[in-house]
């Protein structure tokens, strides 16, 4: 059984996009985990996370997002969320993540939220 | 549930790889149930979420080992019963924190549980110490 995921990551004006797409399960959550790390141990820490081709996410994948987003707003960066799609983003709203994250409706938007809003607020669309 | 049921039954190995499998499985059960989209979405989130924990936790990754996933419906409720053999656990000794508290302490445990707690009508365990594991949960079939 195939578990569909890709990670491209892209770093463009100091803003690094993280775009996922498929599954981001139990199984493939280490892929993405690494793929953060990765940019946060070169000191790229304004990160956008590109949700639109994610069709699916489970604790293990949001889990991910929770443990790194405290060591990087600590560090004055962030991990914004975009352009979820309606079941995923229901899955971050059954958990209370929409307070939490900084979500936009597309990767443009957050991208431009590191230009207005820095790392303060979060949790507007 | 009343007499007239359904019942399907699934054996893999315990690989987080077959996670994919069980949300397929799960999902082909819902809609022979008769559920809506929206609540076979949450069926397979939690039931990959229980099945996950047994992969990591109860069987720490051991592919020899084998997850049992039953599920059984009337035409009011559809029921899942998840089985392992392996480790067991005390489901009260999990944290309830926050989630802000949960994130201010680099801590993810237990959110698959909040999930499943979160998702399905009733969850409840019975848990055997070295010899049986069963997680249960129900979802009604239709809103209301």
């Amino acid at each position: 059984m195939p578990n569909p995921f890709a990670i491209n990551t892209q770093t463009q004006d100091d803003i690094t996009t993280i775009a996922i797409e498929g599954y981001l399960d139990a199984h493939t959550a280490p892929q993405f985990e690494r793929a953060i790390e990765d940019e946060i141990g070169a000191g790229r820490l304004r990160i956008v996370v590109d949700c639109r081709s994610l069709t699916y996410i489970s604790s293990a994948g949001l889990g991910v997002f929770m443990s790194f987003i405290e060591e990087v707003r600590e560090q004055g960066g962030d991990i914004k969320v975009a352009a979820l799609q309606p079941k995923v983003e229901s899955v971050f709203e059954v958990l209370g993540f929409a307070e939490i994250f900084d979500i936009s409706t597309d990767a443009g938007a957050a991208v431009a939220r590191f230009g207005d809003a820095g790392t303060a607020q979060h949790g507007e669309n | 549930m009343t007499a007239i049921e359904r019942r399907f039954t699934l054996h893999v190995p315990s690989s987080t790889e077959n996670l994919a499998m069980i949300r397929e499985f799960v999902s082909y059960v819902g809609g022979q149930a008769g559920m809506d989209a929206a609540r076979i979405g949450k069926l397979e989130l939690a039931v990959d979420e229980a099945c996950a924990n047994v992969i990591e936790h109860a069987y720490g990754h051991d592919l020899s080992k084998e997850v049992t996933i039953r599920a059984t419906f009337d035409a009011e409720t559809l029921r899942i019963d998840v089985e392992d053999t392996g480790q067991g656990f005390d489901p009260s000794a999990i944290p309830q924190e926050e989630l802000d508290e949960m994130i201010a302490k680099r801590r993810t445990g237990g959110l698959g549980m909040r999930i499943m707690k979160m998702v399905m009508d009733k969850v409840w365990y019975e848990i055997e110490p070295g010899s049986k594991n069963e997680l249960h949960m129900e979802m009604r079939i239709r809103k209301g």
